[in-house]
Formats: structure tokens, sequence, C-alpha cells
């Protein structure tokens, strides 16, 4: 890809940032965003856009890379254009597991572990289901079987809240519809952590990706330890949407759409692709939470049901394709 | 060189052994072709190749080194491997996708260099797709695919090629021109393990062939040695003529009628 093109995704990225800062209930001038992100400009702006808005739209950005870069690894190592951590349960393990955690009194930098191990428990779940149904091989049948351990999950989710004291977790609602509304800074510095790591694991893996994408006994007669290869990448993809989903909850689709756009640039090599869906992915989420605020004001609409009412057409325009 | 000696494979939950003892080896600068039934094991053979199964018995060597012994990319670089079939999900231009012959060559941080470029360019020449470099791989017809595979399979840069049923979904012209291109190669010193359906193709071109049946070793010799119609018959449960080829006088096989 030249670099104008990755120049353009920047600059939209950066566009759509500047938008989603200054639109709301409150509107604050472009031309007034700088002073207030200093702290020098008028004392109301500085709080709407030091406490509110720039940390939600950091919040978004960051749960757009994580998820843009899951599904472009997902996408190529399970060769399936219809992978993606939301539709495969992995966030929908996750969730239970920051559930449980947060219930048991968990907080902070753990969280997100805690997540992990319920997204790795969901894919388990997800792959013995799968198993169960046949047909291995079929992209169809794991993301069934997906969708499966998804909705358990989300079952999981309620079971817990309501017993869970009101005051001391978030609702159910939140986790299921997915927000960056209340996004702290603290919590943005642990998402971080996170996608640097995770995104970093990744790009390294990037060209066993490509390889992987070849299907399996290609990839062993490259010389690829085929199953080690598959698992690494699960781990570090579930480990990036688990993160995602202890610092904003579950926010379907973006997995699946975002590779997708990043792939309709011509990118093709993983390494490049997985770049451009963590670009990509910002800006959607980013534009998602924007028009949720925007759509309905004063109300808010969920982040999750903003990417789902975007996410589902594409999904049915994809499966379409596939069958 | 590849060996086998005595190679036993079952898969899970069979009863039967995929390949019974197998012993055959691969002579350098020739072309061996294993040939049989559906389900002889001649798949199977390049499956443990690529280590997606694991004999239960008996040795696998590539040039006296014992294949277990072996890693991933040590494999790669010597032996290459054109499996039966490759579906790309999201296809890749056939530049990108010839480069991934290099993958056994580059460690995680390392960019391809000049000897890679050089591999991947001398690749594509041989195997006569360096017109094709920009094109994508779904919009290649069944031989250029094929010959773009075996580009891949040469920039990996070893001397030992193994295809399985390389010819399968192509055309007679296409298929000679696959089989030609094989000779070449060898000509210039690769070693071909083949495994193919075509018996009257490999006959012609293969200097080494290995007849199998449900996992064993029937025939192992010249095309002339393999190529009896008696032994032909039992294997294939057919009645079988073998005559000589009016051009080059390589054993032919005719199928008769069954009654």
């Amino acid at each position: 890809m030249s670099p104008a093109r990755w120049s353009l995704l920047g600059l939209v990225l950066i566009g759509v940032a500047i938008l989603a800062i200054a639109v709301g209930t409150i509107p604050v001038p472009i031309s007034g965003i700088w002073d207030a992100v200093r702290g020098t400009g008028d004392t109301q702006l500085t709080y709407v856009v030091r406490a509110l808005r720039l940390p939600r739209v950091v919040m978004a950005s960051l749960v757009g890379v994580g998820l843009g870069m899951s599904g472009a690894a997902l996408q190529g190592t399970m060769r399936n254009p219809l992978a993606e951590p939301y539709l495969l349960g992995v966030s929908g393990g996750a969730a239970v597991g920051a559930v449980l955690a947060q219930a048991a009194g968990v907080a902070g930098g753990i969280l997100p572990l805690a997540a992990f191990v319920g997204a790795i428990a969901a894919v388990l779940a997800a792959f013995v289901v799968a198993h169960a149904a046949g047909a291995r091989g079929d992209p169809r049948v794991l993301l069934m079987a997906g969708v499966v351990v998804g909705a358990f999950a989300n079952a999981a989710i309620m079971v817990i809240l309501a017993n869970a004291e009101p005051n001391t977790v978030r609702n159910a609602l939140w986790w299921m519809m997915g927000s960056v509304g209340e996004a702290t800074w603290p919590q943005i510095a642990i998402l971080l952590g996170y996608i640097i790591v995770g995104g970093g694991v990744l790009v390294a893996l990037g060209r066993e990706v490509d390889v992987l994408a070849l299907g399996e006994e290609a990839a062993a007669g490259l010389g690829l330890n085929v199953d080690t290869a598959i698992r690494r990448v699960f781990l570090v993809a579930s480990l990036l949407a688990a993160a995602t989903v202890a610092a904003a909850g579950l926010v379907g689709f973006v997995g699946l759409v975002v590779p997708h756009i990043a792939r309709a640039f011509g990118l093709r090599k993983h390494r490049p692709l997985l770049f451009a869906s963590a670009l990509v992915g910002a800006t959607l989420v980013v534009s998602a939470d924007l028009l949720g605020r925007v759509l309905r004001p004063p109300a808010e609409l969920p982040l999750g049901a903003v990417t789902a009412l975007v996410g589902v057409p594409f999904f049915l325009a994809k499966l379409r394709r596939l069958t | 060189m590849i060996a086998f000696e005595g190679v036993t494979v079952r898969y899970p939950r069979s009863t039967a052994d995929a390949l019974d003892r197998v012993s055959l080896t691969t002579p350098p600068g020739a072309i061996t072709a294993v040939v049989g039934p559906n389900g002889s094991g001649k798949s199977t053979i390049v499956r443990s190749l690529i280590r997606r199964v694991a004999p239960r018995d008996g040795r696998i060597t590539i040039a006296g080194r014992l294949l277990s012994d072996l890693s991933g990319p040590e494999f790669a670089r010597r032996v290459a491997v054109v499996t039966q079939r490759e579906d790309l999900t999201f296809p890749v231009l056939v530049s990108d996708y010839v480069a991934l012959g290099r993958f056994p060559h580059l460690g995680v941080w390392h960019a391809a260099g000049a000897v890679d470029d050089l591999a991947i360019a001398t690749a594509m020449r041989t195997a006569g797709v360096a017109d094709l470099a920009p094109r994508r791989v779904d919009t290649l017809s069944g031989g250029e695919w094929q010959r773009v595979r075996l580009a891949r399979a040469l920039a990996q840069g070893g001397d030992v090629l193994v295809l399985d049923e390389p010819t399968t979904f192509l055309d007679i012209g296409h298929e000679m021109a696959v089989f030609e291109l094989l000779e070449r190669l060898v000509r210039d010193g690769q070693t071909v393990l083949l495994v193919s359906h075509e018996l009257n193709l490999v006959a012609r071109f293969a200097s080494h062939m290995v007849l199998l049946d449900r996992g064993r070793v029937i025939a192992d010799g010249s095309p002339t040695d393999v190529m009896q119609a008696d032994v032909l018959e039992r294997v294939y449960h057919w009645p079988i003529s073998v005559l000589a080829d009016p051009i080059d006088g390589a054993p032919t096989l005719v199928l008769k009628r069954s009654r």
C-alpha cells in the first residue's frame, strides 16, 4: 500500500477523533479543542474535553485497535472470512471471566487476565461444540458453535449480575452491549499496555499467519509446526479481545468488518494488514461511539448496538458469498 | 534423498495400517513415482513427510539424517512439498505467494534480502510464471496455478521436490507441460518424489516406480519392472494389457473391457 493511502487511513482517524471530541450536548469548537486539552481555555470546555470526551475517544480507538487486529489474525489463521472474537464466543467468555472477577472484587490490571481465562474457556467450548457438530473445517460450523457459546455467556452474565450488589459491579447491559462512556485514564493505560504487548506479538506472528492462510498441509510443508502456530495466534488474539472486553464490554462485529475493509486497500500480507486493521478498527469504533451519541440525543445508544447495526448486514453479505 | 525404512503408519480410530512396513528411496537426480489405487497409502507418504502423521514404526531419513531430528525449517530448506490441493480463502498476489517459499529461511524479524529475491526470481523463471507475478492467484487457470505452486516450492531452494498428484485437475496438454518441467528440473539436479494416478505418464517420465496397494509396497523398480500386466490387474482389479509406447517404447497400460 502506498504511503499516501497509509496517511489517508491515519488522517481519517484523526478527523473522526476531532469530530467526536467536538460534537455533543455541549459543543466544543474545533479551534478550542487544543486549548482545552492543554487546560488553557474555558474551564467548562476543558472539563468536558479532558474528563469526558478525550478519554472516551482514546478508549474507543484502543478498543477498535484490539478488536481489528484480533479479527484480522483470526480470519487469516482460521482461513475464515467470518471469524472474529465476538462471533467465535471469545468475547462472551471474556465478559463472563471479567464479570466473575469483578463480582469477586478484582479490579485493575488483573481484570483483563480474568477475562482472558474466560475467553480461553470459551474457545475450548466452541471447539468442543464444533467437534460434536462434525464437519471439521466448515467455517460455518465453528461460527455456529461460537454463537451458541456467546449466547450461553450472555445468560451467565445475567445470572451472575442478578445476584450481585447493584453498586459494586457494572450492570448486565453495560457488559452485553459495550460502552466507552465511563472510560478513565487508568483503564486506558491498562488497555494500552495489553494492546502494545498483544498487538506486538501478533505482528511478530504475521508471517506465520501468512503461511497458515495457505492451509494446514501447505503450512506444514513450509516447515511450520501448524498446531502450535494456530494455538499461539488464538491465545494472543483472545488476549487482545479479552482486554478490550474488560475495558469496554462486548463490542461485536468490529473484528469481522475491519479486516475486510483493510483488505479492500489491496493488503494481503498479514503484517501490513494488522497495522491497517488497527487504524480502521480505531476509526470504526470512534465513529460508532459518536453515532451512538448523536442519533437520539440526549439518550446514548450502547456502542455494541451501533456496531451490531452496522455489522449484521455486512455479516449477511459475507455469509451469502460463502455459500 | 528421501529414504523410508520399514515405515508403518496407522491413523487414529483406524484398524488397518495406512502404510505397512514401507521401504523406498528416491535416487538423486531422478523422478521416483509412487503409484497405486485409491487408499493405497500414497498420500500418507506425503503426510508423514510433512509430519501430519507420525509413524508407529520405521525410520524416515532426509539425506541420511532422521526426519525427526530435523526442525521444520531445516526440513523445508531441503525438501519442498506441493500438496494435493490448496485453496486460498484470501487470495494473494502471485509474487507474494511465491515469496512465501522463503519462509523457512527467514527469522521472525529478518527481512527478505538479495539472496531471497534471487531465489524467488529464479524459481519463477524456471517454472515459467515470471509474467504472472502481478496477478492474483484466484485469477489463474488451473495450469498456471499449478506452475505457480511449483515456483513456490522451487523458491524454497532445496534439492528435493515432493508432489502429490500435481496434474489431477489439468487437461492433457497442461499435464504434459508439468511433466516436462519436472524432467527439466531433474536434469538440473533436483530429486523428485511424485505421487500420481497417471501410470502411463509416470512410466514415460520416471526412472523409478513404487507400486503401493493397501499400504504395502507391491513392486519397486524401473517402469518396465513395475508395469507388469498381471501385477497391475491384481492391484487395480481390472483387466489390463501393457504395450510398448509407439513413440518412446515406454511401457503403456491399456484398459480392457471387464467382459
